[in-house]
This record gives structure tokens, sequence and C-alpha cells, in this order.
């Protein structure tokens, strides 16, 4: 059993270094897509989970070099706004725009609903 | 012996055939539109695993990003069209694309087919694949940009433990463990990444975010 797990260790490092000549990433990924598989899976972790997990990669990309993907900041605002943080979902909604001006249509379609109603 | 030096053979042709095929494709109106941004609506799923949609959904914004689109946050956009009253991925499936272009503002839509997804147990192995199609389309002109199409298979990281008693005890170690850890989901970020990475045959072009924009070889 041992031997095994070593040789499928061994087998997942010899595959993954051969991927090692990937191209640079563009983003700072880290959890966003996890993050967002969880808000679909209820249970697994709660609003408020999603939340800091989304921050504490926002804080890992300021410290990277790399930019924050498209998608973070609005979706932060979307778990602001179910948990009836309205002004801090706005405030996600506007980064977004801010990061990326292809978002301002839709951006700007939430910040002009009243409160609450992002649910 | 003789037989296995056959099969051996097979299935290096196989895998060679699969290599050497670039389907040559059209991308005049790709290049022609120039979108910057991609609307990805939930996939339509014909699995009967109900996380098949959201799961290859969520998966999906990493390699249309890195290949340099922006994104609309897909979450946010599915709450929209079910304050909308449309809840399952047919019915966003029906919006009209002015409709899309109006609510979205965005350049182009994703529209997602799921095919294949979920684990099967056979003798020795049980396998986890998922398979997707994709078309892009212009939403500001209706036009169909591109379309394509991947699978993936938890067989291809298998495929080294060749032993028979290795196979065997790998097979039950897999049927526990495609469970625990939703080797779906990680199957279905494979067939995401096959097939919307740009800068490969066959694939999308680099958008206006990534360093290789325009210059695409294809």
């Amino acid at each position: 059993m041992t031997k095994l797990t070593k040789s499928i260790i061994l087998g997942v490092v010899i595959t993954l270094a051969g991927c090692a000549t990937a191209p640079k990433k563009i983003y700072h990924w880290d959890n966003y897509q996890t993050t967002v598989y969880h808000y679909y899976q209820s249970g697994k972790t709660s609003p408020d989970e999603q939340i800091a997990a989304l921050n504490a990669s926002l804080e890992k990309s300021r410290a990277s070099a790399k930019k924050v993907p498209p998608g973070v900041h609005a979706h932060l605002g979307l778990l602001y706004a179910n948990t009836g943080r309205t002004d801090l979902a706005f405030q996600e909604f506007n980064h977004e725009k801010a990061l990326f001006p292809e978002s301002a249509p839709f951006m700007d379609l939430l910040l002009s609903k009243n409160k609450g109603e992002t649910k | 012996m003789n037989r296995l030096l056959v099969f051996i053979s097979l299935v290096f042709t196989l895998a060679l055939t699969g290599c050497a095929k670039p389907i040559p494709r059209d991308y005049t109106g790709f290049k022609q539109s120039k979108p910057r941004s991609i609307l990805v609506l939930p996939p339509v799923s014909q699995s009967l695993d109900v996380n098949a949609s959201h799961s290859m959904l969520s998966q999906m914004t990493l390699p249309l990003a890195e290949a340099g689109y922006y994104v609309l946050p897909v979450a946010v956009v599915e709450e929209t069209f079910k304050q909308h009253g449309m809840t399952t991925p047919q019915d966003i499936r029906a919006v009209s694309v002015a409709k899309l272009h109006q609510i979205f503002g965005a350049d182009t839509v994703l529209y997602v087919d799921v095919t294949d997804y979920g684990t099967k147990y056979i003798v020795v192995s049980s396998e986890t694949r998922v398979t997707a199609t994709a078309r892009l389309v212009d939403l500001r002109t209706g036009k169909q940009l591109w379309s394509g199409g991947a699978t993936a298979s938890s067989n291809e990281q298998d495929s080294n433990n060749s032993s028979l008693l290795g196979m065997l005890v790998s097979a039950a170690i897999n049927q526990v463990a495609n469970n625990l850890m939703d080797k779906g989901h990680d199957i279905a970020g494979m067939t995401s990444a096959r097939m919307l990475t740009a800068g490969v045959p066959g694939g999308i072009l680099y958008g206006p975010y990534s360093p290789s924009y325009g210059k695409d070889k294809i």
C-alpha cells in the first residue's frame, strides 16, 4: 500500500514535471473557481466562508504580481448582496467595473437595482 | 503475445493519428469580430448527474480569461436570469441574442453542451469522463464565430499503472476516490481547458488581455 502510494506520487510528480514549461498565467486564480462551485453546492461552505475565501484570495493577489481574475469582485459583490450587505456589494461591483471596462453595462445594471434585489 | 503486439501497435497508431489531424477552420469571422468579452451561459447537460452543469460552468472562466477575454461573472449572470424567471439552462438557452446583448452588454455568448459527465464502473477499472461541446456566437451580429469540443477521462492518468494487480487495486481506490474527491469536477476542468484554450489547432483565438493577442498562428 505504501509502495503503491509512493509510486502514485512519483507518477504524479513526473506527469507534473512534464507540464512545468506551461505558459505563464495572466491572473492569480487561487480559489475563485472553487468558490463559485461551492456557491452551487448547498451546505458545502457558508456564504460567509465563501466571502472570507475570496477576500483572502484578493489579499494574495495584491501580494503577488498577478492581477485579479475577471469576475472575482463581481462574485464577491453577489455574496455580499445575498447576505444583506448592499453597500459592500456595490463597492465590489464598482471595483469590477474599474478593473474591467467590458463589465460596465452589466455592473451598471446591478448597481441600478434596489437594495436586496440582486438575489 | 502476437495479439498483444498487434493491440499495442493499434493503440499507438490510434494515439498518433489523434495527434496528427488538425481540423482546418475558417477564422475570418472571428478575426473580424474582435470580441473583448464572453458571456458564458449555464451548460445544457444530458448527464443524469445534477452537478454536471454547474460543475462545468464554474470551470470555464479560467481558460477563457487566460486566453485574453473578459468573462462575465458566471454565477452573477445566472442569478440575473433567475430574477427574470429563467431557472434552467434550457430556459436561458432560449433567450434571443438581441436580448442577451441588451442585458449584459457582452460582445459574444458561449453556448455549452455537456454530453457526458460522470463515473462508470467497469470490471477492472472505473472511469470518470466529461465530454462537452461549445459554440461562440457574436451578440452584435448573431453570427457563429467558432465551435469546438473536447473530452477528458480519468483513465488518461491511470494508464501508466499497467500490471493486473496494480489495475485491480487502483480500480478499488478509484471508486472511492472518484466519489470522495469529486473527480467529475476535476475532469470537467481538464475538458474545459482542452476545449477553450487559445493558440492550439482548432482552438479559440487570443483575446485582448493576452500578450499573444493578434499573434495567432492559425
